[in-house]
């Protein structure tokens, strides 16, 4: 490899380069305009970057983070010093969450104004210390390739995760030697890949003793890449055991598969929860004993043994004590399990296995995403399962917002591929769906990208209209219009008597005219004899759409775990006798 | 595991970077443990490593739960509990100043020698001592110097090493 000398901005392009970096999100401003000089000058050049505009650099944050989760590539983007940075900041938090690679380049005062106040000057490395998963302000010109290889490296091994690397302008235009990636080592970080194989044999053995077995699997899987879900496939079926799925793991086995017995958590499944509450093993892959999960924790699973595998050790033993902690990749670790079955001729304990199916399939019988359709008014949940069975054929991208619609998403529309599913569960970033979507649409622009969202979430980053205009990007707003913030007003009815404090929107926008004040086309639906049709337009339609599809206002989420209850204590629907919420389950949120 | 709150003792290499110890200490803050002293220097000036010390209360759970989050910090390279494996020694170094005159003076002396306290400064009306050795030892001669005149301390905080052969 050649040590070439170049500009900084120059080292900056050329290390999307080495990394296949080909398209990115940003917004200029002072601090990286040699950066965007430099873009300016590779336009005419056979393979330029692609670069797009976004209208707030949340929105940039945002759109990496569904490229990324679309396609499994690192997502990049580029921001200006002091705002740019800020404004990234939520972004990068919900990468932090659902550990996403994003790598975030930010421009810096000149060295020489650092600590001085200056304009737009922000301490960029130490406001997203805690929500990336490492960062560095580049303070020499002759470390900034290094730092940039590390940052990629960084980023997309062990349990990926956001980084940011902060370059003061003077820096962007200092000339220094680039080093290439393959000479590139960092100091001491090592994920391990591989687990023990002594203990995935402790491991194998729970699983041929077990007697009510579940497999629990979750983001993990979908982040270790496509053999993990081919592997995780493979594992299910030759074990026969019932799998559940966090709200991060759909799509990892396909939904509707008979050992697949739907989503698990607050608003999962009746069979899902009660399978784990009386299971006797738990095999966790990839999942990190969340406690929209868990629910009351010391009534957690009380009677399993516990296989967690986690590329993480910090997640093993964090919230539940485990029996057999597997640390290593998951494709790695499936791999290995798999081999070492097959070499022990390993056997599947039958006739209990085919009493627990039957104790499912009892739970499978209340039905519990059961609802009552109504002939005047559209239920959200009949609104997504019309737009799931009009779109099955295809191979949809789905984002979402977050609140009820989230969740009758998760609930009502199955997916068959991992990737697929694109939805902010640890943060939970209202806004997070449009321009997710955008980045969904440019991995994928052949492909048919819906954000389904609410009307108050849309809100929050609708600015990014814009960037899908300006950029072609056809990307499909669903909004389950209630005029509440449907899951604040939710939870006000079930623990607060009913007082809707402030989670009603009285000053809507009119969403049509709004799509056509961007450019965009609107639709409007709100009798359910008209959906099918308008439904059908919108995916037609050649460039982004925005849906107004006004809902039924008062439709909770159902089944539901209530805060401080175990899986066991389900509400399965409003019919269902309320209990009084506990003074300590109102705490939790 | 115990469910007891003691003090445990963690050490932790690290790459010495810029803002490495407030990754560190931005953790332990920012996931709601505590810190009673944290100590931090250069120990491998070739490969650039630091040490840093750290004394925190909690019980064995909530501590090994701390340091598997430290191992996530990139620039860490190792992080244990010295106290938990029993392997650990600990030595403090104190600064102690002393005013007082006539008897007080004359007896603050007199413990100074049984702690093998060094005198470092002195004038008619003050001492200054210099002490090593564990926490608890530091904490008993301070209690001792109270009635006798303490004037102000000034602590280093724990630095610990595993004994015998063992390498962290």
């Amino acid at each position: 490899m050649v040590n070439i000398q170049m500009t900084g901005a120059q080292m900056v392009l050329k290390a999307f380069e080495d990394h296949q970096v080909d398209t990115i999100f940003g917004y200029p401003g002072g601090a990286v305009l040699p950066i965007y000089d430099e873009l300016a000058k590779e336009r005419d050049t056979n393979q330029p970057i692609r670069h797009y505009l976004v209208r707030h650099e949340q929105g940039a944050s945002h759109s990496a983070e569904g490229y990324a989760r679309s396609s499994g590539k690192v997502g990049v983007m580029l921001v200006t010093s002091g705002p740019g940075v800020t404004n990234s900041v939520t972004g990068l938090t919900d990468a932090m969450m659902d550990s996403i690679p994003i790598v975030c380049i930010s421009g810096q005062v000149p060295t020489h104004l650092i600590g001085t106040d200056a304009f737009q000057e922000c301490d960029a490395v130490g406001i997203t210390r805690p929500c990336t998963k490492h960062n560095w302000l580049v303070k020499d010109i002759n470390d900034l390739s290094r730092i940039l290889h590390e940052a990629f490296y960084v980023a997309s091994s062990g349990r990926p995760g956001p980084v940011l690397v902060d370059i003061p302008k003077d820096i962007q235009f200092q000339t220094g030697t680039y080093i290439g990636p393959e000479t590139v080592k960092h100091k001491s970080y090592r994920p391990k890949l591989k687990a023990n194989i002594d203990q995935i044999d402790d491991a194998l053995k729970l699983i041929v003793d077990a007697e009510k077995p579940i497999f629990y699997t979750g983001g993990g899987v979908i982040n270790s890449g496509n053999a993990a879900v081919q592997l995780l496939r493979e594992f299910v079926r030759l074990t026969g055991f019932p799998i559940t799925s966090t709200l991060q793991g759909l799509g990892a086995y396909p939904g509707d598969d008979s050992q697949f017995i739907g989503m698990l958590g607050m608003h999962g499944t009746y069979e899902a929860n009660m399978a784990m509450n009386e299971c006797d093993l738990m095999i966790n892959i990839g999942a990190r004993f969340d406690d929209r999960i868990t629910g009351k924790i010391d009534e957690f699973s009380p009677n399993s043994k516990k296989i967690h595998i986690d590329i993480d050790p910090a997640s093993i033993n964090k919230i539940v004590k485990v029996d057999v902690p597997l640390i290593g990749d998951v494709a790695h670790v499936l791999e290995d399990s798999i081999k070492l079955w097959k070499s022990k001729v390993y056997k599947i304990n039958k006739p209990p296995l085919k009493e627990w199916w039957k104790t499912i399939d009892k739970w499978k019988e209340k039905d519990s995403l059961k609802f009552t359709s109504d002939k005047n008014t559209i239920k959200p949940q009949y609104a997504i399962q019309r737009l799931y069975e009009l779109t099955k054929d295809k191979d949809v991208f789905v984002t979402t917002e977050v609140g009820q619609h989230q969740m009758w998403a998760a609930q009502y529309y199955k997916f068959s591929k991992p990737n697929r599913w694109i939805t902010s569960g640890g943060l939970g970033t209202m806004g997070f769906g449009l321009p997710a979507a955008i980045g969904a649409q440019v991995a994928h622009p052949d492909k048919l990208v819906i954000d389904i969202a609410g009307e108050a979430s849309i809100l929050m980053c609708i600015q990014e209209m814009s960037t899908a205009i300006q950029h072609k990007l056809p990307v499909k707003i669903f909004i389950i219009n209630n005029q509440y913030m449907g899951m604040v007003r939710q939870w006000q009815e079930l623990l607060h008597d009913k007082r809707y404090s402030h989670s009603y929107t009285d000053a809507l926008p009119d969403f049509v005219k709004l799509a056509e004040a961007y450019g965009a086309k609107g639709i409007r639906v709100q009798k359910p004899n008209e959906l099918d049709k308008a439904i059908n337009e919108m995916i037609e339609y050649e460039g982004p759409v925005i849906f107004d599809c006004v809902v039924e206002q008062n439709e909770n989420v159902y089944p539901m775990i209530p805060s401080g209850k175990a899986h066991n204590e389900m509400l399965l629907g409003d019919e269902t006798k309320k209990e009084e919420i506990s003074d300590e389950g109102k705490v939790l949120v | 595991m115990s469910e007891i709150v003691s003090k445990h003792t963690v050490s932790v290499l690290v790459d010495n970077e810029p803002g490495v110890l407030a990754r560190v200490i931005g953790l332990i803050s920012g996931r709601g443990y505590n810190i009673d002293s944290l100590t931090v220097a250069e120990v491998d000036a070739e490969k650039h490593i630091s040490r840093i010390t750290i004394v925190a209360p909690g019980t064995e759970q909530t501590v090994n739960k701390m340091i598997s989050q430290l191992q996530r910090i990139v620039p860490v390279k190792r992080a244990a509990n010295v106290t938990f494996e029993k392997q650990g020694i600990e030595r403090e170094m104190a600064l102690v100043k002393i005013v007082s005159t006539g008897e007080k003076r004359v007896e603050s002396m007199r413990l100074s020698d049984v702690f093998r306290a060094r005198v470092i400064d002195t004038t008619h009306d003050s001492f200054v001592f210099e002490l090593n050795g564990s926490p608890r030892k530091i904490d008993a001669f301070i209690d001792l110097m109270k009635p006798l005149g303490l004037s102000e301390v000034s602590r280093t905080g724990v630095v610990a090493i595993a004994r015998g052969t063992e390498k962290m």
